[in-house]
């Protein structure tokens, strides 16, 4: 029996994750540029200064690290603070304090105090939006043991991993992709928190294993559906959380299959790719039967031109290719 | 409620030298016991500036909030941390106060409230306003008391945070120590505008500056200051004006500065002043003195029996507390 499902869009569902957990919870509010009288720069925010007011619907001014350092020591004080930064090419300007205080101090101090904060923010290419609005840098916030990382792709993870990471005693940082925002789907009335661990398999297949996650999920089923009509079965893994990374269903996977590919927006170099090619070298080597190949961004600032921006991101046909690549075909 | 008034009896003043001198004994000790190398690692002394931790904490209730950078032995110690975990945290045992992981800069107690010995300049002002926040948020009747050097004032993080805390009306005090030097750059080699009060006003937040040197008027000022914060009024900020008698580290040559100008502060000592000013007032006699003396010796003498005897935290447990571990 299903519940009853109603058309969505991810931006509805982030927004109703952010109204059920300020209902939950008085400790829990919400702050960052222009998430108030305008709305969220993403629209993602809009009414709900009107329904919460200024306290729990928090405009900040243009201070990265100081409002992103509140919301650490407000979480320290005993509040659950959902900190939104505009894009993640702007919390460059909070990294000190993401890396400094929020991933550190729990176990600098001995395991003392906690730093329930999360932190959302949009990322990635796709609106033309040129060098300095469009990175993808989940990997280094991946990087940083003391943090988590989610990357929710579908709806259901958008509507649900808020309330769970705000449950979550330690700093979890959300990542939103720009292209997900529009995104329409149905969604069930009753949908509600999920769980932020572990991949999921969305869909399952023989041949290869496709592994991305975020923004890049759709591209990467589009690319299976059409590796299907070519008479390759290719299963597809959203990583959902970046850190940590469920080893144990990519490995499962990789051992039925026996071929990985990773989709991942990132930048090749020192890419969260890199990182699983890795993992599934040290883990599954034996189970391979041919290298772990990669689909990553060029390595150029993004520029704005949309066929310079197609050309730079990865792109379905180029997904098909080297999915071909690896299974030999 | 914190009173405004500073009621200077005898026991009260005594308590203030006490205090003001466990530090001084405390930290000469360490930076013996790291030429011993039994504390490694970067320490930084705070000999000199005790009269603005002693004299901010007795404004300071148990449910307030302390944060303070890697200066802040005398904060905790003033703060009322106990001596003997402060010294195994020194030593880096696990019987420490951050369980030997922090050491010297990064000293932490939940009990009371001392978030942090954080060690990037400026970086813990966003944690006070965020503190401050909650507290104002939960309707509590709390003050986040914020230590940080002049260094600071240069860094983005102190502007924004000023600015916020203002804008939002919170329940901190500020508290700057200005000791004229930021490792070895001097204040008016780094600053347009050296006195760091103006910056606070220029946010509209109600500053002044202190002798740092004068524990009385320290609490005086930090009395007035809290008063005012926990009334609603906002912020508050103090620029107390000292000087760092000792390296900035213990790796520092000191090639920045003459040794007759650390001379003439060293006549300025807030130690040296307040014991004298006390001998005047008979508030003190030389047992009297030899009596403090003797009890904070004692206390450091346990304390470094308790480091001495304190064990190294397992190697099984390195990755313990990276994130919370949750009963399934
Ligand atoms: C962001 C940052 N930059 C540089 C340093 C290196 N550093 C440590 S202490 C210090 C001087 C700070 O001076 P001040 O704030 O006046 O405090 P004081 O040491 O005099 O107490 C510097 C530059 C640091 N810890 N953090």
């Amino acid at each position: 029996m299903s519940a009853e499902t109603r058309e969505t869009s991810y931006r509805e569902a982030v927004r109703e994750a952010i109204r059920d957990a300020l209902r939950r919870d008085p400790r829990v509010f919400l702050m960052g540029e222009d998430v108030g009288r305008y709305g969220g720069c993403y629209a993602v925010t809009k009414g709900l200064y009107d329904e919460f007011g200024p306290e729990r619907i928090r405009d900040t001014p243009l201070s990265e690290s100081g409002f992103t350092g509140a919301g650490i020591g407000a979480a320290m004080g005993g509040m659950r603070p959902i900190v939104e930064i505009m894009t993640v090419n702007f919390s460059l300007l909070a990294l000190d304090q993401i890396v400094n205080n929020a991933a550190t101090i729990r176990h600098m101090s001995g395991g003392q105090l906690n730093v329930p904060v999360v932190i959302r923010m949009a990322c990635g290419a796709g609106r033309q939006l040129a060098a300095q609005h469009s990175h993808s840098l989940e990997a280094w916030y991946a990087h940083i043991p003391g943090i988590k990382v989610v990357a929710p792709a579908t709806l259901e993870d958008a509507r649900g991993m808020l309330w769970t990471a705000l449950e979550d005693p330690d700093p979890v940082v959300i990542f939103e992709h720009v292209m997900l925002y529009n995104r329409t789907a149905q969604l069930a009335s009753d949908a509600g928190p999920v769980s932020i661990e572990g991949a999921a398999v969305r869909r399952a297949g023989g041949d290869l294993t496709l592994i991305t996650y975020g923004g890049s999920l759709y591209k990467t089923l589009e690319a299976a559906e059409a590796l299907a009509g070519e008479g390759i079965a290719a299963e597809v893994i959203d990583l959902r959380s970046l850190r940590p990374l469920d080893d144990a269903t990519i490995m499962a996977s990789v051992a039925r299959t026996h071929r990985a590919l990773i989709v991942d927006e990132g930048w090749r170099s020192g890419s969260l790719a890199a990182e699983i090619s890795a993992r599934i070298m040290e883990q599954a080597f034996w189970e391979l039967d041919a290298p772990v190949g990669r689909v990553c961004s060029a390595e150029v600032p993004i520029p704005y031109p949309k066929h310079l921006e197609d050309a730079a991101l990865p792109q379905v046909e180029g997904i098909v290719a080297a999915a071909k690549a690896v299974t030999g075909r | 409620m914190t009173d405004t008034k500073l009621h200077l009896n005898r026991e009260h003043a005594l308590h203030l030298l006490r205090e003001m001198l466990r530090i001084r004994r405390f930290e000469e000790r360490c930076a013996e016991l790291y030429t011993e190398e039994k504390i490694r690692g970067f320490l930084h002394l705070y000999i000199g500036e005790e009269a603005i931790a002693v004299g901010v904490m007795q404004c300071l209730t148990p449910e307030d909030a302390v944060v303070a950078t890697y200066r802040e032995h005398g904060h905790a110690l003033a703060r009322g941390m106990p001596m003997t975990r402060m010294m195994a945290e020194m030593y880096g045992r696990q019987e420490g106060c951050s369980r030997g992981r922090g050491g010297s800069m990064h000293l932490f107690d939940a009990a009371s409230r001392f978030y942090g010995g954080n060690a990037i300049v400026g970086g813990s002002l966003p944690l006070a306003v965020g503190l401050a926040l909650a507290d104002k948020m939960r309707g509590r009747q709390q003050v986040t008391a914020c230590f940080f050097g002049e260094g600071a004032a240069a860094e983005g993080e102190f502007h924004e945070s000023l600015n916020l805390a203002a804008l939002w009306q919170l329940p901190v005090l500020f508290v700057c120590e200005n000791n004229l030097y930021a490792m070895g750059t001097a204040l008016e080699r780094s600053e347009s505008e050296t006195h760091i009060f103006r910056k606070a006003q220029s946010y509209k937040v109600e500053a002044e500056a202190v002798n740092g040197m004068d524990v009385l008027a320290i609490e005086v000022a930090a009395r007035r200051g809290v008063a005012a914060i926990r009334a609603g009024g906002g912020p508050r900020f103090l620029e107390c004006q000292t000087y760092r008698f000792r390296a900035h580290s213990m790796f520092d040559a000191q090639l920045y500065r003459d040794k007759a100008e650390v001379e003439a502060w060293r006549e300025k000592g807030p130690v040296l002043r307040f014991g004298h000013w006390l001998e005047e007032t008979g508030m003190l006699d030389p047992a009297g003195r030899a009596r403090i003396e003797a009890e904070i010796e004692a206390e450091l003498a346990t304390a470094v029996a308790f480091a001495e005897q304190g064990t190294w935290e397992p190697v099984e447990d390195l990755t313990r507390d990276v994130y919370t571990e949750r009963l399934a």
